[in-house]
C-alpha cells in the first residue's frame, strides 16, 4: 500500500541544484523559514497570529500520527483521543489545581505517553485495518467518557472547562496571542528536532524496518512488540502535547471539541503533508486549518463539497503529499543540473 | 449686583454649553462595524457537521436581512450579515468568532448556535466587550448580566419551562406523583431544577422517581419500565427528539398512561410524534411560544401571512413546515428592533443597553400575548409560554399565557 512506497531518507550525495549543493539549499530554506516565523508576530494581526499558532499545533499532532503511521506502519483513526487527553490534562491542571501552564506540557506528555503505551500493548495483536477500527473506537468513546458523571467533577461534563490564556513572562512586551505563538514555536522546534533525531537514529531504523518487513525485523533481533508499543506511546505523547497547546490557544475544552472529525482531520493532514515526512506535517497543519475556510469562502452551502474537490485535487496532483512534491521537484532540478553540466 | 452679574454670566455660559452639548448628543456615534451606510453583524452556525440541520436558522436570518436591505435598511443603513460555519466544533467557533471580531470588525456577534460553542467564546466576548447577543441555546447561564454583561439569550430557557410545568401541576395535579426521565447533562438538569424550584417544598413528596439517561444509551426502555413501576402518574419527559420518540412509544407499549409532559425541545410532530405513533402521542402536553407553521389555526393570521410572503419572495428554497425558519425569522426581527432603538448611536455599549430595554415586543410569529421584555437585570427575552395538547393530529393551545421567570 501507500506505506510501501520507497521513501528516501537521504538525498543523493553531492547533487546540485542551480549550482549549489542540496544540503546548502536545505540550510537556506531553513534559515528563511526561521526569519519568516520570527517576523510573523510583529507584522500580522492578532487573529492571524492565532490562526498560525493553531496550524502549528495541528502540525505537531500530525507529526505524532506520522511517527506512528508513516514511520512505523501502524494505522490510527483515534488520535483525537490523545489530543483530548492532552488538552484535558492541561485544562484540569490549570483550572482545578492552579498549576502554571508551563508544567502542563510535560504532564500532558507523560500522561499521553503512558496511555498510548498501554493502549498500544493489546492493540499489537491487531494489524492494519483492524487496528484502525480499534483506534476508531477510542475516538468515539473519549467524548462520551469525558461527559460521564464519574469524571464530571474534573472535566466539567458537557460544559467543559474555561481556562485563562497565559500572559508573556518576564514583562516581555508581547500580548497573549504573540506570546503563545512564540511559546508554541519553541515547543514545536523541540518536538521537530526530537522527531528528526529519533527517525535518523538506530531506533528510527528499527521502526522503519518493522514497517517494511516485520518478520525480517524480528529476525534481525528487533523486539517488534516493544518497539510498536513504544512508538504508540511516543506518538500519543506528541499529539498530547499538541492537545495541551491547543487548550491554551482556545482557552476552552469541551467534549464536542474532540470528536471523530478531529481524528479524520489529523489523518487528512498526514496524507496531504506526506506520509513518513517530518517537514510535510507543517503543510498538513496549514491544510487542516485553512482549507475548510477557503472552501467556505467559495460557497457556504457547498463548503463540504468544495473541500472534497480541493482534497481530491491535492491527492491527484501530489499523490505523495506536499513533501513528495518537493522531493520530486528537487530531483528534477538535480537531473536538469546534471544534464546541463555535462 | 456684581454677584448677580457673575451669576448671570455663569448661567449664560452654562446654557451655551448645554446648547452646544444638545446637538452633540444627537450626533452620530459609531462603534466598530457601524457607519453611515452599513451595520456589520457577525454570526456562526453549524452549516456542516452533525448539527447542520440548524443551519436553516442562519439561512433564514440572512434571507430576512436581504428583505430589510431591499426595503431600505434600518434607519437608512444596510445590515451586512456575516455568517461563518463552525461545524458545531468549539475550537472552530473560537476561530471564526475571533475572525469576526478582529478581522471583519463586526459591531456585534448575533445568534451563535450551540451551548458548547457559546461557552467557548463566553469569556472572550466579555473580555473584549463585544455583544454576544441572542445566543441560540436555552441554557440558563446566558442571562447573567452581573458577571457577563455582554451576553444575552433569547429563547425561553430550560429552567423557565420547567417552572411552567410545575405551575401547571400545582394547579391541576397537586396530588400527582411525578416520574422524570432526563438527559444527564446541563440541558436535562436545567429542566429538572426548574421543575423542582417551581414545586418548592412539595418537590420532595411529589417527585417519586428520577431516571437519567446518557446520549450514548441505545434506548430508554429500562428507564420507562422503572418509571412505570415507581407508580408515577405524571411523566415529565426531558429528552431530545430520538429519545423522546422512544419514550412515547415504550410507554404506550407497556400500557403506562400517565399525564405526559413533553419538553418543548422535542415537540415536533414530524420528527418525534409521527415516528412514535400519533395514536401513542395523543393527549401529550407540551409548551409553545412561537406559532407552529403547520397549524391551520393561523391561516388567516396577518403575522403568518407576512411570514409566508417573506418565505416565497426571499427564501423560496426554505422549508415552510420547519420551526427553524420561524425561529430564524423571529430572532432576526428581535435584533432589528434593537438596531432601530439604537438610532444613530451604534456603539457596542448602546447595542447592549437597547437589547436590555425591550418593552412588550410582540413578534409577528410569537403566540399572541407572548411578549419580549428585558431590563438591566433581566437578560431573558422570552420567559412566557402557553400550554398545548396533542389531539392525535396536531397541537392545540389551551389555558393562559404562563410565565416561568427564573428567580421569581
Amino acid at each position: 500500500m501507500m506505506l510501501r512506497r520507497t521513501i528516501e531518507t537521504r538525498g543523493p550525495p553531492a547533487a546540485e541544484v542551480a549550482g549549489m549543493a542540496t544540503p546548502a539549499w536545505r540550510v537556506i530554506v531553513f534559515v528563511l523559514g526561521i526569519v519568516v516565523l520570527a517576523t510573523i508576530p510583529f507584522v500580522l494581526k492578532n487573529f492571524y497570529i492565532f490562526q498560525i499558532t493553531l496550524a502549528v499545533i495541528y502540525a505537531i499532532a500530525i507529526l505524532g500520527l506520522n511517527l506512528l503511521t508513516g514511520f512505523n506502519g501502524q494505522f490510527s483513526l483515534g488520535h483525537s483521543a490523545f489530543y483530548a487527553i492532552g488538552a484535558y490534562t492541561a485544562a484540569i491542571m490549570m483550572d482545578g489545581f492552579d498549576i502554571s501552564y508551563i508544567w502542563t506540557l510535560p504532564a500532558a506528555a507523560m500522561v499521553c505517553f503512558v496511555f498510548g503505551f498501554l493502549f498500544g500493548l493489546p492493540a499489537l495483536r491487531l494489524e492494519n485495518i483492524y487496528l484502525a477500527l480499534a483506534t476508531f473506537a477510542l475516538a468515539i468513546a473519549i467524548p462520551q467518557v469525558l461527559k460521564s458523571s464519574l469524571v464530571e467533577h474534573w472535566t466539567g461534563g458537557v460544559q467543559g472547562i474555561s481556562i485563562i490564556k497565559p500572559d508573556a513572562p518576564f514583562g516581555l512586551p508581547l500580548n497573549s496571542d504573540q506570546w503563545l505563538y512564540v511559546y508554541t514555536i519553541l515547543v514545536a522546534v523541540v518536538m521537530y528536532v526530537g522527531a528528526h533525531n529519533l527517525v535518523k537514529s538506530r531506533t528510527g531504523r528499527a521502526l522503519i524496518a518493522i514497517r517494511d518487513h516485520p518478520i525480517a525485523a524480528s529476525a534481525m533481533g528487533i523486539n517488534v512488540s516493544l518497539y510498536k508499543s513504544l512508538t504508540f506511546g511516543v506518538s500519543a505523547l506528541y499529539t498530547g502535547v499538541a492537545g495541551a497547546l491547543g487548550a491554551l490557544a482556545i482557552s476552552f475544552v469541551a467534549p464536542d471539541s474532540f470528536t471523530f472529525q478531529l481524528a479524520v482531520a489529523l489523518f487528512v493532514g498526514l496524507v496531504v503533508g506526506g506520509v513518513a515526512s517530518i517537514s510535510g506535517t507543517l503543510f498538513g497543519g496549514l491544510f487542516v486549518l485553512f482549507v475548510p475556510n477557503i472552501a467556505e469562502h467559495f460557497s457556504k452551502g457547498l463548503a463540504g463539497a468544495v473541500y472534497g474537490v480541493i482534497l481530491l485535487l491535492v491527492i491527484y496532483l501530489m499523490p505523495t503529499g506536499a513533501a513528495g512534491l518537493v522531493r520530486l521537484i528537487v530531483s528534477r532540478l538535480v537531473q536538469q543540473g546534471r544534464a546541463s553540466g555535462r | 449686583m456684581r454677584m448677580n452679574k457673575r451669576a448671570l454670566l455663569t448661567s449664560i455660559a452654562a446654557s451655551a454649553v448645554a446648547a452646544a452639548a444638545g446637538p452633540a448628543f444627537a450626533e452620530k456615534k459609531y462603534g466598530p462595524g457601524a457607519s453611515d451606510t452599513e451595520i456589520k453583524v457577525g454570526n456562526t452556525m453549524p452549516y456542516s457537521g452533525p448539527a447542520s440541520a440548524y443551519g436553516l436558522i442562519g439561512k433564514s436570518i440572512e434571507a430576512y436581512y436581504k428583505k430589510i436591505n431591499a426595503e431600505g435598511g434600518v434607519n437608512g443603513r444596510k445590515i451586512n450579515f456575516i455568517s461563518y460555519d463552525d461545524a458545531y466544533s468549539p475550537p472552530k467557533t473560537v476561530e471564526q468568532v475571533r475572525k469576526l471580531v478582529e478581522s471583519d470588525e463586526v459591531l456585534l456577534v448575533f445568534q451563535p448556535l450551540g451551548t458548547p460553542s457559546n461557552s467557548a467564546i463566553h469569556k472572550y466576548m466579555n473580555a473584549k466587550k463585544v455583544p454576544q447577543l441572542f445566543v441560540a441555546t436555552g441554557a440558563t447561564k446566558w442571562g447573567d448580566p452581573k458577571n457577563f454583561p455582554w451576553t444575552m439569550g433569547w429563547q425561553p430557557n430550560y429552567q423557565s419551562e420547567g417552572r411552567i410545568y410545575a405551575e401547571y401541576l400545582m394547579k391541576n395535579r397537586p396530588q400527582g406523583k411525578i416520574g422524570i426521565l432526563f438527559q444527564n447533562d446541563d440541558y436535562g438538569k436545567d429542566y429538572v431544577k426548574g421543575m423542582k424550584d417551581g414545586l418548592g417544598d412539595k418537590a420532595k413528596t411529589m417527585i417519586v422517581s428520577e431516571q437519567p439517561y446518557e446520549t450514548s444509551d441505545p434506548t430508554v426502555d429500562s428507564q420507562i419500565i422503572n418509571l412505570k413501576s415507581s407508580s408515577a402518574d405524571v411523566f415529565f419527559n426531558v429528552t431530545t427528539p430520538k429519545f423522546a420518540a422512544q419514550a412515547i412509544k415504550k410507554a404506550h407499549e407497556i400500557g403506562w398512561t400517565p399525564l405526559h409532559l413533553l419538553n418543548n425541545v422535542s415537540n415536533s410532530v414530524g420528527s418525534v410524534l409521527k415516528p412514535a405513533g400519533l395514536d401513542a402521542s395523543k393527549d401529550i402536553l407540551s409548551t409553545a411560544y412561537l406559532k407552529d407553521p403547520t397549524d391551520s389555526t393561523w391561516d388567516n393570521d396577518p403575522g403568518k401571512k407576512d411570514w409566508l410572503a417573506f418565505m416565497d419572495k426571499y427564501f423560496p428554497e426554505g422549508d415552510k413546515t420547519s420551526s427553524f425558519t420561524v425561529y430564524g425569522y423571529s430572532v432576526a426581527q428581535t435584533l432589528l428592533q434593537v438596531l432601530k432603538q439604537c438610532g444613530d448611536d451604534l456603539t457596542r455599549e448602546n447595542v447592549m443597553k437597547q437589547a436590555a430595554s425591550l418593552k412588550d415586543l410582540q413578534l409577528a410569529m410569537a403566540l399572541p400575548g407572548i411578549k419580549i421584555n428585558t431590563s438591566e437585570k433581566d437578560f431573558f427575552p422570552f420567559e412566557q409560554m402557553q400550554m398545548q395538547k396533542f389531539n392525535g393530529e396536531r397541537w392545540e393551545l389551551f389555558g393562559p399565557i404562563m410565565s416561568g421567570e427564573v428567580g421569581s
